[in-house]
Parts: structure tokens; sequence; C-alpha cells
């Protein structure tokens, strides 16, 4: 006996096995991500005011990513509309921007975004320092306004020896445009365009700082919860682009046995890509924006 | 139930389907340009002060929400997909919501809080 | 159909000695090692499952001497442990604290990720699930394949754990933070082979594997049942795989995403749960903080509880199987046990905080699981009286599975019941952790899921070789595991009412209640009938191993169908050739049909078609398509 219902639909349940099979796994990813974004909601709902941070990546890259993603969702569903027409050089075309889409996703994400990040330099302040370091916090300010405190500073370290030095006793930062300006009311809210911090240099003692680290997942929940689900995300990305590149190129095999088979195929891929762009979906404005 | 149900295979149902494929064209490609937009209007309102935090996050996650269902429904076919997997769904759906609301909810406590 | 069609398919699979997909002969490799086939996947899961379990039990053994006689040397066995693992486990022949911490996490793990899950789910669901509807295999082979691999690496990962400076995990089999977050990380400290890191990579290995299979199985019953086989028709056991593979599918994920961030709390040093203000041997570490250890909790329990059933139901599948055929009646109850099976894989998803009762969780939230708890335990009481009047009126043949399965529903009974003080807020702020919930929980999962599987091996051994595994040594290795069994648990629902917890390293010696006499023995002189009896039950195991492989090359010779049982895998050749049914198999009826009246036998097989005149039999019926 073969195994039954691999291409064609089984008539009582009206599916095909590899379907399924693929809704099923995808359930268990919702439960995966769910797992994760719950983990979110528990520590942003923990974090004391102030220490979950608002405005540090870069939202123009962001929301191009974004909207990489979706243009990668469209062509791969044209891909299997092509190939439900029996028009394999299209899919073709169509396989290829897809692919293309998620390589530009990943290299942007690993060989821009998260860099950036490791390059970013914070610093919190302990509770008693805040008042010494109210000129560039504007914590007077944002209290009257009503807006969390700010108890980290941030910006670009220029003496990265301090970080593993025990003998430099104070960090020279090069502030984030924020902390030149606190009470400046355009500054209460982050801003689209990513501003390079300023060459405005500021000194902080070792002495007055909680904790401070680069842009790492150890610098605080934030990041963590940013670096495990991006990066899981990012795997994700990965994997769908091996199984679109497999099907880009022994595809062909699988359509002259029978088109249908391999019409099914991308089905399934592409709706575990869409799977990948919907947590997307979700990723972007809680970590970006919100 | 004396005689068994048929479990052989029928063609007819995806040929046709390939048929209509072509008309679906037009529509994926209008589901693709809302989606665009959503994103372009996702971060525009995320800088518009609604008041409060909170409310910021509730209208972006009304987006997303919206978001995601057009990609869930059009994009993944669930609008003509089979009752079987969307009682998988349904099941799935339920449970990420208990995982949410019930880790809040040990989170809060009404006599502590 | 009658035995004269069992006999024919016989004689037509002797004719044609090959499949017709399998025309060549696949080498040894192919065939035992990397199979796609459910059957030798199905076999590869259940010897190494039976190996771990077995390895397992070795564990347990080795603590019950420290709790028996805490601090004495450990005659031979400890000074070889010392020779093998060094002085961090035996110190001259005394068992270390950190290794009865290693000891105790790792039985935990292994019984139940390594022995018990792959045992009872994935062995006997591979082996028996595809047979029982009458399917040619599982609808991925090769992602099959993958599941049993990922199983073994994972497996392999969690046994070289133990050679690692500083041992294998020692933080419990539920790892909780922020002790496990910390563990190992002593000077000797080793980013990845360390002890509890190992524990995490295995374990998205073991996870990987279930979600493979899981995913493999509901796929299978849903698309690859034979014509007319319909959900109502499906054997109970068909039915409780089913529930698990859910139940594997839906809960085990939010754990991967917890070990994921304690992986990285522990690789790349965030706080996922890991408090503010943290202090170690006196100094404060340097994390961010801000996470939290409820957190953890949370995600482990909403896997944690689900896993209970994915322990037990596969046993009451198996369970109802036995005894169907062994009290030669239909199962009672039938739509009642598959809503039932139903009901509580749904329920078992919300009741996962009851675990967590002593944490100060908010009263509104322990109301809640209170309720939920006290609900689920309505479905699991169906399936248990159910399998209680099933009973009713049979003429019992005591074959040696059904004596497994008939000591199940008693053991099973006592697991169940002793739960409910715990289920209760107030009654388990003083229960929690003692040896009444060890007691509690094994009694549900050893006498209960543990005979339930020997009762499966038993009853498919003739399946899967051919022949029957000897009778006599049946009995030798039932009765004592039975008596075993009880002494080991009964004493320590004792031992908890005293106060005594759970992961003591003296066995209770220093603690002032545990002097107090109960039956004339202190609670902690209790500890050594304990041990003996659980000595006694390693030994009481060698005759099944021993008639286990005897019986695969040696034991008597039967037919297809020997059990004289109904569902499909009995009309399949033994053993079942690639591809399973010389034919697709059809199927007439429900999956139970014994001593019904005006039959010419006392059983029906599901293949048969119905007669000319025949009383046809009221079916449930049940539509989960379109």
């Amino acid at each position: 006996m073969e195994i039954p219902y691999t291409v064609t639909a089984r008539p009582d349940t009206g599916l095909w096995n590899a379907k399924v099979g693929i809704w099923l796994f995808l359930a268990s990813e919702v439960m995966l991500f769910g797992g994760l974004f719950s983990a979110y909601i528990f520590l942003r709902l923990d974090a004391e005011p102030g220490y979950w941070p608002h405005g540090l990546l870069n939202v123009p890259v962001g929301t191009f990513n974004t909207a990489v993603l979706i243009f990668s969702s469209v062509t791969v569903v044209l891909a299997w509309a092509s190939l439900k027409m029996r028009r394999y050089s299209r899919y073709r075309v169509y396989m290829a921007i897809t692919i293309l889409c998620g390589v530009i996703f990943l290299v942007v994400k690993l060989g821009y975004e998260w860099p950036q990040k490791y390059d970013h330099f914070g610093a919190y302040l302990k509770t008693s320092s805040l008042e010494k370091y109210e000129r560039y916090l504007g914590n007077k300010h944002l209290l009257a306004e009503g807006l969390p405190p700010r108890v980290e500073i941030t910006g670009h370290l220029h003496n990265e020896a301090a970080l593993d030095d025990p003998k430099i006793k104070e960090y020279e930062v090069g502030l984030d445009v924020v902390y030149t300006d606190p009470t400046d009311p355009k500054m209460d809210r982050p801003h689209f365009f990513f501003v390079p911090p300023t060459e405005h240099v500021a000194t902080i003692e070792k002495a007055d700082v909680e904790r401070a680290t680069m842009f790492l997942p150890t610098h605080n929940n934030y990041f963590a919860t940013y670096f495990t689900i991006t990066g899981l995300h990012g795997l994700h990305v990965l994997g769908g682009v091996i199984v679109f590149t497999y099907l880009f190129f022994f595809g062909g095999i699988t359509y002259r046995q029978n088109p249908e088979h391999l019409a099914n195929r991308v089905e399934v891929a592409g709706l575990f890509w869409h799977f990948v762009d919907l947590v997307w979906i979700f990723v972007f404005p809680l970590f970006y924006l919100l | 139930m004396n005689n068994p149900p048929t479990t052989e295979p029928v063609d007819h149902e995806t040929e046709h389907y390939a048929h209509d494929v072509s008309n679906h064209v037009r529509g994926y490609l209008l589901v693709g340009a809302t989606l665009l937009v959503c994103t372009g209007l996702t971060v525009f309102l995320s800088y518009v002060n609604f008041g409060s935090q909170k409310a910021n996050i509730a209208v972006a996650m009304v987006l997303a929400t919206f978001k995601a269902g057009l990609v869930a429904y059009i994009f993944m076919h669930l609008s003509a997909e089979k009752k079987l997997i969307y009682r998988v769904l349904v099941f799935t759906g339920i449970f990420v919501f208990a995982l949410f609301w019930l880790t809040y909810l040990a989170w809060y406590d009404p006599i502590t809080h | 159909m009658d035995v004269s069609s069992s006999v024919s398919t016989h004689a037509a699979h002797d004719s044609h000695p090959h499949d017709e997909h399998d025309h060549h002969e696949l080498s040894f490799l192919r065939k035992y090692v990397f199979s796609t086939d459910h059957k030798v996947i199905g076999l590869q899961y259940l010897i190494s499952g039976l190996i771990f379990l077995f390895f397992g039990f070795l564990l347990m053994m080795l603590m019950r001497w420290q709790l028996a006689f805490p601090g004495t040397r450990l005659p031979v066995i400890g000074t070889l442990i010392e020779n093998v693992l060094g002085q961090g486990a035996m110190n001259n022949g005394v068992m270390t604290p950190e290794f009865y911490n290693s000891l105790g996490a790792m039985h935990g793990t292994i019984m139940i990720f390594l022995g018990i899950v792959p045992v009872a789910f994935a062995a006997f669901g591979n082996f028996v699930v595809p047979l029982q509807i009458g399917a040619p295999d599982m609808t991925f082979p090769k992602i099959n394949m993958a599941s049993y691999q990922a199983f073994f690496a994972g497996g392999i990962v969690m046994l070289v754990s133990f050679f690692v400076p500083g041992g294998a995990a020692k933080g419990g089999w539920t790892s909780y933070t922020p002790l496990s977050d910390i563990a190992d990380k002593g000077p000797t400290y080793h980013v990845i082979f360390n002890g509890q890191t190992l524990w995490l990579i295995a374990f998205i290995m073991l996870i990987t594997s279930s979600l493979l299979g899981a995913v493999n199985f509901i796929a299978t019953i849903i698309q690859l049942r034979a014509k007319g086989m319909t959900w109502m028709r499906l054997p109970f056991f068909v039915w409780a795989q089913f529930v698990t593979a859910f139940l594997l599918l839906l809960a085990f994920p939010p754990l991967e995403s917890a070990i994921v961030m304690q992986l990285m709390d522990r690789v790349a040093g965030t706080s996922f749960f890991l408090p503010s203000g943290l202090i170690v041997n006196g100094a404060a570490v340097s994390i961010s903080g801000g996470g939290s250890p409820l957190l953890w909790q949370h995600l482990f329990w909403f896997l944690g509880h689900p896993e209970v059933y994915v322990l037990i139901l596969p046993g009451m599948g198996i369970v109802a199987e036995i005894l169907a055929n062994n009290t030669r009646k239909p199962l009672w109850g039938y739509k009642s046990l598959v809503f039932a099976a139903l009901v509580l894989g749904f329920l078992s998803f919300i009741v996962w905080a009851h675990h967590m009762w002593l944490t100060g969780m908010g009263t509104v939230v322990s109301a809640f699981f209170q309720t939920t708890t006290m609900i689920i335990s309505i479905p699991s009481v169906i399936i248990l009286s159910a399998f209680f009047i099933s009973l009713w009126g049979g003429s019992i043949r005591f074959t040696v599975p059904m004596l497994f399965a008939t000591a199940f529903l008693p053991m099973f009974g006592i697991g169940g019941l002793t739960g409910i003080p715990l289920a209760f807020n107030s009654a388990d702020l003083y229960l929690h952790d003692t040896y009444y919930v060890i007691a509690h929980f094994h009694y549900i999962v050893a006498p209960g899921t543990i005979f339930a599987v020997f009762a499966g091996v038993y009853y498919w051994f003739p399946k899967a070789t051919g022949r029957k595994m000897s009778d006599f040594w049946g009995h030798v290795h039932f009765w004592p595991s039975l008596v075993c069994m009880n002494c080991i648990f009964l004493p320590m629902f004792l031992q908890g009412m005293l106060g005594m917890h759970r992961r003591w390293y003296d066995g209770g010696q220093g603690w002032t209640l545990a002097s107090e006499k109960v039956w004339g023995v202190s609670g902690f002189h209790w500890n050594l009938p304990i041990s003996i009896a659980a000595w006694v039950m390693g030994v009481a195991q060698i005759p099944f191993i021993i008639n286990f492989f005897w019986s695969i090359w040696r034991g008597e010779k039967v037919n297809d169908n020997p059990w004289e049982a109904t569902t499909l895998e009995w009309t399949a050749p033994s053993p079942p050739p690639h591809g399973n049914f010389l034919e697709a198999p059809v199927v007439y009826r429900g999956p139970y049909e014994y001593s019904l009246p005006g039959r010419d036998k006392d059983y029906t097989m599901q293949t048969e078609p119905i007669k000319e005149g025949e009383r046809v039999l009221h079916e449930p019926t049940m539509s989960l398509g379109h």
C-alpha cells in the first residue's frame, strides 16, 4: 500500500496530507511565539517606571524590513498562483524575488540593525544620583508632563576601555540627542528618523552608575526580549529561505512529474512564510513603535 | 452505515480551483497594497498622542490584528479553508488567549494592587 | 471474516514474501537504523524508551540508599561510581549532596521525557495507531524518522551531561529559576558543557521530536483512516493518542520558549527569570535584573500539567483495548469515553497553576484554577468508571496483559483520588512538596502508566514478532511488581503527612516530626522498607527483560490474531510487512463487537462485512470533517 492523499484531497476531510501537517505545525508555532509574547507582556508589566525603554530602535529601517516581508508575502502567493495556472517560468521569477526579499530582510537585520545596537551604549544611574544628572535627564519636566522618568543615559561610548578596566573611573558618552536638551517638549516622544549620537560628550562617573553595558541582550529585559524574539524570528526567515531555495532549484523535477504536487509544496512553504510575516506584523509595533 | 463512505481521491475540485486562481491575483495585489498602507498608518499613528501609552498600544494592536487577519484570511486562504483547520485554530486561539490572560491575571491581584 | 480468513491472509503473505513496493532488499542501516517504517520506528522508540526507563529507575535505586542510610558508604557501587564520575559524585563511597540532587533531577527528567513519553506515546502510537486505523504508514515517514533521531540525540546529550564538570542538572525536573539559572556557575564553569545548559539543549531536541511526532500522529489519524473507518469506529486507543498528540503539539511550545529564554539567561547573560537585586554567595550578581522567576513556573507548568495527561492518556487507551478484549464484552460507554478524553485534553490546558499555590499568586487566579482543577476530575472519573463497569458481567480471561490492565484500575484510582486534597489551595499549603505529592503522582505514572505500558508490550508483542511472551515469566514479573509498587508508595503518604519534604538529602533524619511513629515505625525509618521494596522491584524486572528477548527468538509461535481481537491490526500478518496490509482494509463496524448474540463466534472483526439479516448495532456518530 502506498500512502494516499499526498497530492489530491481526501474527500471526507477535503484536505491533502501536507496541508493538515503544516497547519498543525503552525498551530504549535502560534503557541511558541505565544509563550514569548506572554513573556513580553509579563516582563513589561513588571518593569519599574522608566526601565522599559522607548524609541531606541531604528524605525525607518524597521518599516523598510516590514515592507520587504509584506512584499515577499505577495510574491510567494503569486508564485503559487502561477503554478496553479501552470506557468512555470513565471513561478521561478516570483520565487526568486521572494528569496531575494528574505535575504534582504536578514542582511538588514543581522548586518545593520543588530550591529548598530551592539555599538550603542547605555548607563543606568543609581536612584540617588538621578538628581546629579538632572540637566541630561530633565525628570522635573517629565514629571510635570505626567511622563515616565528617565533613569538611563544613552549614546556613543568614547572610551570603550572603560567597560572592562576598573582603573578608569568614568564613562565618556557622546550623548543621544534627547539628553542634550531634555526639557524640549519635542523630545518627550521618540522621533521617526534615527539621529546618530551627538558630539556633545558627557562624563558619567562609574560611582553613580547602577549598570552600564552596550545594547546587548544583557542590557535590560527590553533588549533581552528584542534579541530573543527577533533572533528566533530570523531563524524562521532563514528556514523559509532555505526551503524556497530548494523549491527554486529542484522544483522542476517535481513539476515534470506532477505540477499539482509542486503547487502544493509551494502552498505549504508559503503558508509558513505568511506565518513568519504575521509574527513580524506584531513584533514590529511592539518593539519599534511602542 | 452499512456501506462504507468512499475515500477515493477526487480531482475535479482542484481543477475547478485552478481556473479561479487567475481571478484571485488582483485580490492578492490589492491586499498587499492594503498591508503596506496599514504599515505606514501604524508608524504614523504611533507618533500621534492618544492621551496615554495604553491607548497607543491599543491602536497599534488593533491595526496589527487587522493586518494579521488579512494575511491569514486571504494569503493563507483561510477564507476558503476546511472546517477541520478552523477547529484546530480555534482551540489554539483559546489556549494562546489562556496563556496571555492567565499569566496576566496571576500577576494582577486585586488585594495587593 | 472468520478465523480461516486470518489464516488465509497469512497464506497470502507467504506466497508474496516481498511487498509489492519492496522489491529491492534494503540494507541493514536503512532497515533498522534509518528506517522510515512506522513499525521499526515504534520499536526503536520502545527499546530505547524501556532502556531509559530502567536507567531512570537505577538512579532512583541509588537515591534510595542515601535515604535509607544517610551518609553511609554505598558498598561496591559507590566505589565504582567514584571511579567513573569522580569525587564530586561519590566521596569515599558516600553520595555527595550535589550528586543526590543530580540523581533526583535526572530521575524525573529521564522517566518522563525519555521513558514514558517515548514508550507510551511514541512507541505504541507509532506501532499500533497506523495498524488500527488501517493505514499503510504514518503520513510523513521521513519526519517520523527525524522525530526519533531528535529524541535519540536529546537522550545522548542528557546522558553526556553526567560526565561534564559539576555533573548533570541539579535543579529538579522542573528546573525552577533562579536556582537553575545560576546553577554550575562556579570557577570551572563552561558556557555550554555544564549540566543545566546541556539539560536545556537536550530539551530543545526532545521538544522538536515531540512536535514532529505529534504533527504526524494527528495528520495520520485525520487523513489515513481506512475506507469505512469513521471517527466513531476508531478504537479508544486511537482517540487517546489523538488527544495526547494535541496536548504535545500545543503545550510543549510555550515550554520551548521558556527553555530558549533560560538558555539565553545562561549563555547570553539576560535576566528573563532573574529578579533585581539577586545575591549569590554574598555578592550581588552582575545582571540587569527585572526578570520574573514566576514567569518560568507559568510557562513550565503550561506544559507540565498537560504533560500529566500525556503520560496517562495513552495508558488508558492501552488498558481500554485490553479490557474489551479480555472481558469479551464491548467497552462500556464508548462515546462517553471519547468525549471524556476530549474534555480532559481541553481542560488540562487551564489547570496548570494548581502546581503553584505556594508562590503567592493572586487570590482570584487561585480560585479560578482551583475550580478548573475540581472540574477536570469529572472526565477522569468517567473514564475510570467506564473501565470498571466494563468488567461487570464479563467472562474475564486473565492473560498477562489483562493482569496488568486490571491492576492499573485500582492503582490509578488511588493516584487520582489522593490528588484531590492537592487541588485545594489550603490543603496543598501543607502537603506541597512533601512525599505525599510523590506518592500521589507515582501511583498514577508508576503502577498506572508503567503497568499499562507492560500490558501493552505483552499484548502487542505477538503482532510485532509473531511470537508470544511466556505466561509463566509474565506472572513472575507481575506479582512482585504489584506488591513492591504498593510497598514503595503507600508509606510515602504517611511520610508526606508528617511533612517530610520530597527533596531532602538526609531522608528526613533531621526533621523532628519525622521521628514520630506511624504504625510502629518512625517516619524516617519508613525509608528502609521503601528502599528494600524498590530494590526488590528492580530485581523483579529481570524476568521481564529475559522474557522479552528470549521470546523474540524462542517464544511460542502464534497466528495473526492470538487474542481473538476485533481491531484492524489483527488482520495484518504478524509481523506486518512494509506497507502493513496486503490489501487496503475496509471497515464495516465498530471496534468492540464481542459476544454479540446471534453471531457464530464471540468476536466480530471490524473488517467483516455486515451479513444479510444481521442485527446491526447502534453506532454513535460524530463528524469532524469539512
